[in-house]
């Protein structure tokens, strides 16, 4: 109930909206024979600070709110959303989408009562707003502590940029089955950029993190000055690197962030809709082994704190940790409402939107795969030639032909099994349904991301997490220069 | 016109908080506002998925303080919440730091003439003419051959907006602006290979789109040529980029001599202004004053003007893409790029695609990108790719799961080739682009 209040307090109150207007609403939208309808409200608060060359450069602060309207009919969608939550405008918006039905067969309207119910779930965050973790002036102390300590580490250290992010959110969904349901979500994340110059050669490195968690995150136990450690680590070994490999060969991939593997090789194509449609690489494919029996991979949104968790997804429905590949045979898809609904199973609890302005859809939370058994160390002495993959940019993938990339952004050759020259960046690029059956070896270490992932799909991006043990990939094609 | 009535109301809007930073203290001030309205349809095997109406508004506002800054944005356009707004970037002013190159655009360098530039065309499609649009699009790609076998559907999306913005140095002005967009996607399967590509048409008059059955049957073609695609073993070789992936070229050499970069010495071309970056025969232009042009516009964000200029001429590097801090920061002026280029064009050479392909003689001619894989501060370049393998001027195969790498440096400098076969769908404008060698790896 406490989390209801807040959300009703940060968006009805300031419009003065009453639980009967949400009925009223709602009761337009059920007025015709919809399958579902949903009223999707969201406040956001958002601020950012940047330091950059050693000053304060820029802050800023963004308030959003507004209320999408959705009503489904078989296959079919409605949706009108407005920056106004205003009755009337709202009523409007309910009258232009439930003429969805209109162009699907004629039925009886469904007779409904609509009388609001509430529930809560278990927690995986405070309420609190992140923003008013700390005064302005500590933040701005925060920044000026990171970007000072970080620019004495070495001499070749040209430029520090430092950013904090902070976003308090209130969301209150209000479904056809009358129950109305909230969620008040924090979200941080600081970033640390650094270029490095040596005898006229630069470089750069990049490390940041956070979660649904306030400012104190990067506070306790140092996090955030080691931002600044790791960035010109990885800038200094990178100044270092002669050209990465060309061509086909065996890749070891380490712990936590690389797990952006498991998020592109095989999350998209397990999401409900384009299996549902027949159109990812994995459609059809429950029950077939699509990995080695070493990997057991789940989607979970349960995680306390972490930046892809949720209590309930943005349909309402609580999050799971959801098993997409158990000992190496798939065993389900992620889904929301619409698509489990025409699919004949249950919701996952993936269904998610970027705001009230889109629609949701099948989306992933923290995807990451369970430890192993072998030593890191062992899976490096393993490999006679290789590649030993640390660390990540961004991937993609076409979840039709299941072709996926993932960019390194420091990497190693791997020699007589010992892990020896630093290489340049490089795109890695496989095949989903068959990268996984490669796998050989799988580490005991499993690590999670440091809360970093956004994740983009039709144009819609959210927050997520990934994470896996050191991973062995008999044969993956590295993309190099050096032929 | 209504048009005219909602830009002039907007622009009061505009005034006032304007005003109302100067009232709360601010000694110089910029602010923006947006609504738009749109309507998206897309239907899926011959019926509606979905129908979504779009109603977005938004300001962004910008004090300063001397030379400290501020900035807050919100959707909510009520005359408590603008004032929180501005009140909102007052307040961040005074924890950011004074910053010497900070602050409005030099007063002469504010746009003075405002050409009609023909950017607004409603279209008054509907919803029911949107849905039959968007099925005769699907229907073309779907009945085009046997192998087509699913689809992702195809959609209609029409949009109309305002912008007005304004600046305590007295600049205050708006537009409205039309975009229309029609694009299909659909899969196609022969034995184990399934494939999916797409094709789209967009402009700011919806009698410039492409028929809705060229639509659909160009997403047919181009998701039919790539069934059974495979792997190429690593090699170097000549690679042709197709006139849509040439773009993303020329888009991340736009990065390189961006100002943000370059102050920040993160550009593979610092200090590169007067030397040679492309080949003689490369021209590079901004046109930003094109009538009807999706890249057009007669101001920019911070209401500069923009010019109609070369970038690169001989291939010599002329000029770099500023906006007023960036140019400051550089000492130099600001060359009316706050927000990026306008309809960026690089001259036609004299071959079309069949010419290219021929010129290309042995080689890869690249489709699809995929993944970043992109170093501004080194200009390495790794990107996954998808095409087709070329023998003596002829497509023998398609090709997928492979790298092409190289140095972004090495590779603008080789281009051999230009084609005239330009896309004009974008806010760059280039034709298929042929570069001498890169290394690609396979199997």
């Amino acid at each position: 109930m406490e989390i209801l209040n807040l959300a009703r307090q940060a968006i009805l109150t300031p419009a003065g909206l009453q639980d009967s207007d949400i009925e009223k609403i709602m009761g337009r939208l059920l007025s015709s024979p919809v399958d579902a309808a949903d009223i999707y409200f969201q406040s956001t608060h958002f601020e950012s600070w940047v330091m950059e060359g050693g000053i304060i450069k820029e802050g800023t602060h963004n308030i959003e709110q507004g209320a999408g309207v959705r009503a489904v009919f078989g296959e079919k969608t409605g949706f009108a959303y407005s920056d106004r939550i205003e009755l009337p405008v709202l009523l409007e918006a309910a009258n232009n989408v439930k003429a969805i039905v209109r162009q699907g067969r004629e039925a009886d309207p469904l007779q409904c009562k609509v009388s609001m119910k509430t529930a809560d779930w278990p927690k995986y965050y405070a309420t609190q707003n992140p923003l008013k973790s700390l005064a302005d002036q500590q933040k701005i102390d925060l920044l000026h502590r990171v970007d000072s300590e970080t620019r004495k580490l070495d001499s070749r250290i040209e430029e520090v940029i430092v950013s904090l992010i902070g976003v308090h959110e209130h969301v209150l969904v209000a479904r056809q089955d009358g129950s109305l349901v909230a969620d008040v979500r924090p979200l941080v994340r600081m970033n640390v950029t650094v270029i490095v110059e040596q005898n006229g050669q630069r470089e750069q490195g990049s490390m940041g993190g956070g979660g649904r968690s306030d400012y104190s995150y990067f506070i306790d136990k140092d996090t955030a000055l080691a931002y600044g450690r790791e960035a010109v680590r990885q800038a200094l070994v990178n100044l270092e690197a002669v050209e990465a490999p060309a061509g086909n060969m065996t890749v070891v991939l380490g712990s936590g962030w690389p797990g952006i593997l498991l998020h592109e090789a095989i999350g998209h194509g397990l999401e409900g809709d384009f299996n549902r449609k027949g159109t990812s690489a994995f459609s059809g494919r429950v029950g077939e082994r699509v990995a080695s029996d070493l990997c057991t991979v789940v989607d979970d949104g349960t995680l306390a704190g972490r930046r892809g968790s949720l209590t309930i997804d943005d349909e309402g429905t609580p999050t799971e940790k959801t098993v997409l590949i158990e000992n190496g045979i798939l065993k389900g898809y992620m889904q929301d409402q619409l698509n489990a609904r025409l699919m004949g199973v249950k919701p996952t609890g993936n269904g998610r939107r970027e705001s009230y302005a889109h629609l949701p859809m099948p989306r992933m939370t923290n995807t990451y795969m369970l430890p192993g058994r072998h030593d890191p160390e062992e899976i490096i002495k393993s490999v006679k030639n290789g590649l030993y993959a640390k660390n990540f940019g961004g991937g993609q993938v076409d979840i039709t032909s299941g072709k996926f990339v993932f960019s390194a952004s420091e990497a190693y050759l791997i020699e007589n099994g010992k892990i020896t020259r630093a290489v340049k960046g490089a795109t890695l690029i496989g095949n989903g349904p068959e990268v996984l059956t490669k796998v050989s070896m799988v580490g005991s270490d499993l690590e999670l991301d440091s809360g970093v992932g956004t994740c983009g799909k039709d144009g819609q991006s959210v927050p997520v997490g990934v994470g896996q043990p050191t991973l062995k990939i008999d044969g993956l094609t590295v993309g190099g220069t050096s032929v | 016109m209504q048009n005219h009535e909602q830009i002039n109301r907007l622009k009061n809007t505009v005034q006032e908080i304007l005003d109302e930073a100067v009232k709360q203290g601010a000694s110089a001030a910029e602010a923006g506002l947006s609504q738009e309205n749109g309507l998206s349809v897309s239907v899926r095997l011959g019926d509606v998925e979905t129908i979504e109406h779009h109603c977005d508004q938004g300001l962004g506002v910008t004090v300063y303080f001397g030379k400290r800054k501020g900035s807050a944005s919100t959707s909510d356009l009520s005359a408590a919440s603008i004032k929180e707004t501005v009140s909102a970037a007052c307040s961040i002013a005074r924890y950011t730091s004074e910053d010497e190159y900070s602050g409005l655009p030099e007063k002469e360098l504010l746009a003075t003439e405002f050409p009609d530039l023909e950017l607004n065309h409603p279209w008054d499609i509907g919803v029911d003419g949107a849905i039959a649009l968007a099925i005769e699009c699907e229907d073309a790609a779907r009945s085009y051959h046997e192998e087509i076998s699913n689809s992702e559907g195809a959609s209609v999306d029409t949009h109309q907006g305002v912008r007005v913005m304004g600046n305590t140095l007295g600049f205050l002005q708006g537009y409205a602006s039309t975009r229309h967009s029609l694009s299909c996607s659909v899969l196609g399967q022969r034995g184990d290979s399934m494939q999916r590509d797409y094709w789209y048409t967009v402009a700011r008059n919806a009698r410039d789109l492409e028929s809705a059955a060229d639509v659909g049957k160009k997403a047919a073609e181009r998701t039919l040529r790539r069934l059974q695609a495979r792997s190429l073993s690593t090699r170097q070789c000549p690679v042709m980029y197709c006139a849509e992936t040439a773009s993303g070229l020329l888009g991340s050499f736009i990065g390189a001599i961006s100002g943000g970069n370059l102050y920040r010495k993160s550009s593979f071309l610092l200090n590169a202004l007067d030397t040679q970056v492309f080949p003689e025969f490369v021209r590079i232009h901004e046109l930003p004053y094109l009538k009807g042009a999706l890249g057009s516009c007669t101001y920019d964000g911070e209401g500069v003007a923009p010019q109609t200029r070369d970038i690169v001429s001989e291939g010599i590097l002329r000029g770099y893409v500023l906006s007023t801090y960036s140019a400051r920061k550089l000492g130099m002026r600001s060359t009316g790029n706050a927000g990026g280029v306008h309809n960026l064009t690089i001259d036609p050479g004299k071959l079309d695609y069949q010419g290219m392909l021929k010129e290309l003689n042995t080689g890869l001619l690249v489709t699809e990108l995929m993944g970043q894989g992109v170093n501004m501060v080194t200009g390495d370049y790794s990107r996954g790719a998808a095409g087709f393998w070329v023998e003596n001027g002829v497509i023998q195969y398609p090709v997928e799961e492979i790298t092409i790498a190289g140095n972004l440096k090495d590779m603008l400098k080789n281009i051999v080739a230009v084609g005239n076969d330009v896309d004009y769908r974008g806010n760059i404008r280039t034709g298929s682009i042929l570069v001498e060698r890169m290394s690609i790896a396979g199997e």
